[in-house]
């Protein structure tokens, strides 16, 4: 029994992380029909922008309990920062091309940050873990994890929740949904679409930051972070459905949970098992498991 | 749109490049002969580009095909190139033929990202298996052709002689293909599907068909890589080299089964020269190449050469 609580832990613990970083790549397709493969370097983008802060942070001294909050900060600036360029100047003029062509372009992209971010860092890893040591542990179930174990839950609650609130509740995020279902008659009922777009361009790239900078700390920082990360999180959102927030959701907690189960009773699995899982319900449900309905060509 | 070539142009094409090899730098040819294991992949693609399809994991059937001859030269000891390449081929082709039922349904993103599953499934179960050498894959002895082992400084040599004339042999093939009622289906299934299934042609079926035809010619590619390396491991299954081989096809264009093998080449050149002059900036011309030939040369490389040509 206890066994199984150790893999239930692990399992949302994983699940909160392919959450967090899955689900900035949804809202840009759900939004914009974007496949951002350049996602995952917006995630190492996060990832050094954290190590680069943490470690100036606890060099001069500052409280070292704000160092969450600042690391929340610079995710999202970088996103912000980075992301809406790219669509202003380079993607906004592609929209009429084939998904399959705008999906190479941001492949293109991917490229082009990865060696971007290693020109700026260097290529040597980068070792940030103050904040992961700053909680110590907790006990459940006589086991003991890291207390940064509930802090990721708690910020994938966070971004999920407030990601909700926004499209449900607030008038931005129903001129989100009227864009989704229709982007010529929304623009023809008065919605800025330029504006929605890059707006939800930044923001998904700030997202994937934000997953990138919490998870800095637990690991090294080194180049090439954003290449797994980046499949990893098209298997999350291709089984949940692409463009679906519940999708995401959902898929994350299948994930997390079959991976932690593989991990302790089959290690040789791991990566296998994740795609095994999107392959499968793929084959069942060729749109993933909320999709929504559309229409065919004549 | 389709140029054609014929077996003459194909053979004053070769001729040189054959006559020349004795002569060229060892480093040379182990480039062009990768480029032409890439390019039998990128030809492949070419097809499922043509029916408006991308493929992130053909990077499968090239992994396949590697560890098919190199498994078969490993365990059994058995190293007769024409054979390896062959029974490689089959093996890419028997999977492809399997997944196909499944694959043959998915259109746009998804034929992409679910053939993307499928070479990670493979990445994930080599990377982990031990008797493989895991990550670190495992070396692959030097192969004889038809029971002749060429001495060391020919080696290379016989390698591009045998992926030459593989190129060569898929190439009047791929050519016949395209030309044919099927291949024509390609072309109609992008534009517009339930219009050519109205018309009595299968999508399915069509779709089914280069599935496996790309399929053997990546796994051919597989082989021929993993000989003229002489080492192997689970990268090849992995996205990045399905990525590549989709810069490759974008690159050379589809307007020429040749088109795919230009690509190759002129990658093969970018990484040799940009990989050893700087390291980490490589990738950023390769993406920027991309983005460039996306955005200003749709057709890709090979419609510059008919730019150049007299109207008739």
């Amino acid at each position: 029994m206890d066994q199984f609580l150790v893999v239930f832990v692990d399992g949302i613990n994983y699940a909160a992380w392919l959450f967090l970083s899955a689900v900035g790549l949804t809202l840009i397709y759900g939004v914009m029909k974007i496949v951002n493969v350049a996602h995952g370097s917006f995630y190492s983008l996060g990832a050094y922008v954290s190590a680069t802060v943490v470690g100036l942070w606890f060099r001069y001294g500052f409280d070292p309990y704000l160092s969450y909050l600042a690391l929340f900060v610079a995710a999202l600036l970088a996103g912000f920062v980075v992301g809406p360029p790219i669509e202003r100047f380079l993607l906004r003029y592609q929209y009429d091309k084939d998904e399959v062509v705008i999906l190479l372009i941001t492949y293109g992209l991917f490229l082009i940050l990865e060696d971007v971010i290693k020109l700026i860092w260097g290529v040597d890893p980068y070792f940030v873990s103050e904040p992961y040591e700053l909680l110590g542990n907790f006990e459940f179930a006589s086991m003991t994890y890291p207390s940064y174990y509930i802090l990721m839950v708690v910020l994938a609650l966070l971004v999920g929740l407030t990601l909700m609130f926004v499209l449900k509740k607030t008038q931005f995020g129903r001129m989100l949904i009227s864009v989704i279902h229709d982007r010529e008659i929304s623009s023809a009922m008065g919605i800025n679409v330029g504006k929605i777009f890059i707006l939800t361009f930044g923001a998904g790239c700030s997202l994937a930051a934000l997953a990138g900078a919490f998870t800095a700390p637990t690991i090294s920082v080194t180049p090439g972070l954003g290449v797994e990360v980046i499949v990893l999180s098209f298997a999350v959102v291709v089984t949940g459905g692409l463009g679906s927030m519940a999708g995401v959701a959902l898929a994350s907690i299948i994930m997390g949970l079959v991976r932690a189960f593989c991990i302790h009773f089959a290690p040789e699995l791991e990566l296998f098992v994740i795609f095994s899982v999107m392959a499968l319900v793929l084959s069942f449900r060729p749109r993933g498991l909320f999709s929504l309905a559309e229409s065919r060509k004549i | 749109m389709t140029q054609q070539i014929s077996l003459k142009k194909l053979t004053l094409l070769a001729l040189p490049l054959l006559v020349a090899s004795p002569w060229m730098p060892q480093w040379m040819l182990f480039m062009v002969t990768i480029a032409m294991a890439n390019g039998l992949v990128g030809l492949g693609l070419m097809l499922f580009l043509r029916a408006g399809l991308v493929s992130f994991g053909q990077a499968l059937y090239f992994c396949v095909g590697a560890y098919t001859t190199g498994l078969i030269s490993h365990f059994f000891k058995f190293n007769e190139v024409l054979i390896l390449l062959l029974l490689s081929a089959l093996a890419s082709g028997v999977l492809a033929f399997a997944l196909g039922f499944l694959l043959a349904k998915y259109r746009a993103i998804f034929f992409g990202l679910l053939s993307l599953a499928f070479s990670m499934i493979l990445y994930g179960l080599l990377a982990k298996s031990e008797a493989l050498g895991s990550t670190d894959g495992f070396n692959i002895p030097a192969v004889t052709l038809m029971g002749w082992l060429p001495p060391s400084d020919l080696v290379r040599v016989s390698i591009l002689w045998v992926a030459f004339i593989t190129v060569g042999i898929c190439l009047i093939f791929i050519n016949g293909l395209i030309r044919s009622p099927r291949g024509l289906l390609l072309t109609a299934i992008r534009d517009n599907e339930i219009r050519t299934e109205y018309m009595g042609g299968s999508a399915r079926k069509t779709i089914h068909l280069i599935y496996v035809i790309a399929g053997v010619l990546a796994g051919l590619g597989g082989a021929i890589a993993a000989i003229a390396v002489g080492h192997i491991d689970p990268t090849m299954a992995f996205w990045t080299t399905s990525g590549e081989f989709i810069f490759i096809t974008i690159l050379g264009g589809i307007g020429s089964v040749l088109a795919p093998f230009l690509g190759a080449l002129v990658f093969g050149v970018i990484h040799t020269l940009a990989f050893s002059n700087s390291p980490n900036t490589w990738q950023l011309l390769i993406g920027s190449t991309l983005i460039f030939v996306i955005l200003l040369l749709p057709d890709g490389l090979w419609s510059l050469t008919s730019k150049f040509k007299r109207v008739k």
